[in-house]
Formats: C-alpha cells, sequence, structure tokens
C-alpha cells in the first residue's frame, strides 16, 4: 500500500490548474514556501525535500513513471555551489520586487495589474478572474506569486525533459535554502 | 566489492537515492547530505543512476566487506 505522501503530486497538479480558474488560489502556494523553511529550522533538515515536496513528486511522476525524462546527467555547473546559491539570489531578488509592487497596490502608489509573468519577462494578461470581492494589494500578491510558481514549474519541466526527473531539486531556492538553513545548524562536518 | 559513493561536497540532499535504495542503505544527514552505508550497500547503481544531481558513482572499495 502506498504511503499517503506518495499522492502529494495531486496537490502541485491541483495548485497549478487552480491558478487557471482563480488567481486567488495562488496563496495557498504559501505552504510550499513556509513549511520547508519551518521544518528545517526546528532541526528537521530536508526532510520536506525528501518526503512531502508535492512538485517533486509531481517531477517523479512525469519524468519516472510516465518516462517524459531523457534521464541525462545535469551539467556539472548547474550543482556548482555559485549557481545554485546565484539561483537563490536572483529568486529572492525577484521574490522582493514582487514584495514591493505589492506594497506599491497596497499603498495605493501603482495600480493593480491583472498580469502574469512567465520567466520574469514575458507578460501574459490573466484578467478573467473577478478580483473585487478582495483589496487590490491582495490579488497583486496573488499575481506574483502566481507568476513565480508558474516559471519555477515551467523550468522544472524543462530540466525534467533534458535531464533527470528531478534535476529542479538541484537549483530549487527552497532546496538549497532549508540545506543552507541545515549547515547552519549541524555544519557540514558534523556525524 | 562495488559501493556507492557520494561526492558530499556538492550533494545537494534532495533523498532520491535514499528513497530508490533497495537496502535502505542510504540516509539523508540532517538534511546536509547523502551517507552510504556500506554494510548494507550491494553496489546495485539504483541511485547513481536516479541522482538529480549526478554525485554518486559506485565504485570499488576494497576495504569493504
Amino acid at each position: 500500500m502506498k504511503k499517503w505522501n506518495e499522492y502529494l503530486w495531486i496537490f502541485s497538479a491541483v495548485y497549478m490548474v487552480s491558478g487557471f480558474f482563480n488567481i486567488l488560489f495562488a496563496w495557498i502556494g504559501l505552504i510550499c514556501f513556509i513549511t520547508p523553511l519551518l521544518l528545517s529550522i526546528i532541526g528537521k533538515g530536508k526532510i520536506y525535500c525528501n518526503s512531502y515536496c508535492g512538485r517533486g513528486k509531481l517531477f517523479e511522476l512525469l519524468g519516472g513513471r510516465l518516462k517524459l525524462s531523457s534521464n541525462r546527467n545535469i551539467p556539472a555547473f548547474i550543482r556548482s555551489k555559485w549557481f545554485r546559491y546565484g539561483f537563490l539570489a536572483f529568486f529572492m531578488t525577484m521574490f522582493t520586487v514582487m514584495i514591493f509592487s505589492t506594497y506599491l497596490v497596497f499603498s495605493g502608489t501603482d495600480n493593480m495589474k491583472e498580469v502574469v509573468t512567465l520567466l520574469w519577462a514575458i507578460k501574459l494578461p490573466w484578467n478573467w478572474t473577478n478580483t473585487s470581492i478582495v483589496s487590490p494589494w491582495i490579488a497583486q500578491f496573488a499575481f506574483g506569486f502566481y507568476s513565480i510558481m508558474l516559471t519555477s514549474t515551467i523550468l522544472g519541466l524543462i530540466t525534467m525533459f533534458f535531464f533527470k526527473p528531478r534535476s529542479w531539486c538541484v537549483y530549487c531556492p527552497m532546496g538549497t535554502m532549508t540545506q543552507a538553513i541545515s549547515i547552519l545548524k549541524f555544519g557540514k562536518k558534523a556525524k | 566489492m562495488k559501493k556507492a559513493s557520494v561526492n558530499q561536497r556538492e550533494c545537494v540532499a534532495c533523498g532520491v537515492c535514499e528513497k530508490n535504495c533497495p537496502r535502505q542503505a542510504i540516509t539523508i544527514f540532517h538534511g546536509i547530505y547523502a551517507d552510504v552505508n556500506e554494510d548494507l550497500c550491494i553496489g546495485c547503481k539504483r541511485c547513481q543512476k536516479t541522482c538529480p544531481a549526478s554525485v554518486i558513482q559506485v565504485v570499488l572499495k576494497e576495504a569493504a566487506s
């Protein structure tokens, strides 16, 4: 009998699809940001990546069981510290920009834009959701956060296709952060 | 005998090897790197084949039992 966490890919898949119906569902994705950080802060290491990451399970299913991965080795530079921490820094910068634009809408300086930005450059109009039920900044955050989630899912799918199923895990900013927290907590050499 | 050897400096501790190991010979040390119990490892290469970071090599270890 399969363990319950083997079905977590459903969460990830439903999350990505739900954003197409109502962008406000994007807020649920904060679970995937807060849970791994909390777990590593309390000393559980990368148990989120190891056992509960829905996206990891989804890539395992698509690339592994459904054989959509070419299973090639990932180029060595992607697993280098420079690339991983560089990608984390880039990701955090983009996250800060997103928070700042949410703040601008919150303070009334800027208007809410019904746009999902793909790969940090391509702007997709996303105006079929009725966002008037919430404050504009809540909707603005949802658009920004969903942009991050969709972009990273697409990057993950591309590397899954060209390399091994869970290649995204090599440069996943959350994985890099939780590993860094674990190193700070336990030290690299301790046994 | 052949045993799995992890480049722990570049391991991302994702846990794919741990999950795929048929002998439960691999554990993730505090979310930092994968650690192989050479007494349990049978050198099947499943971890080497599935490691997304390609940091596991199954190599000949003379000292191992």
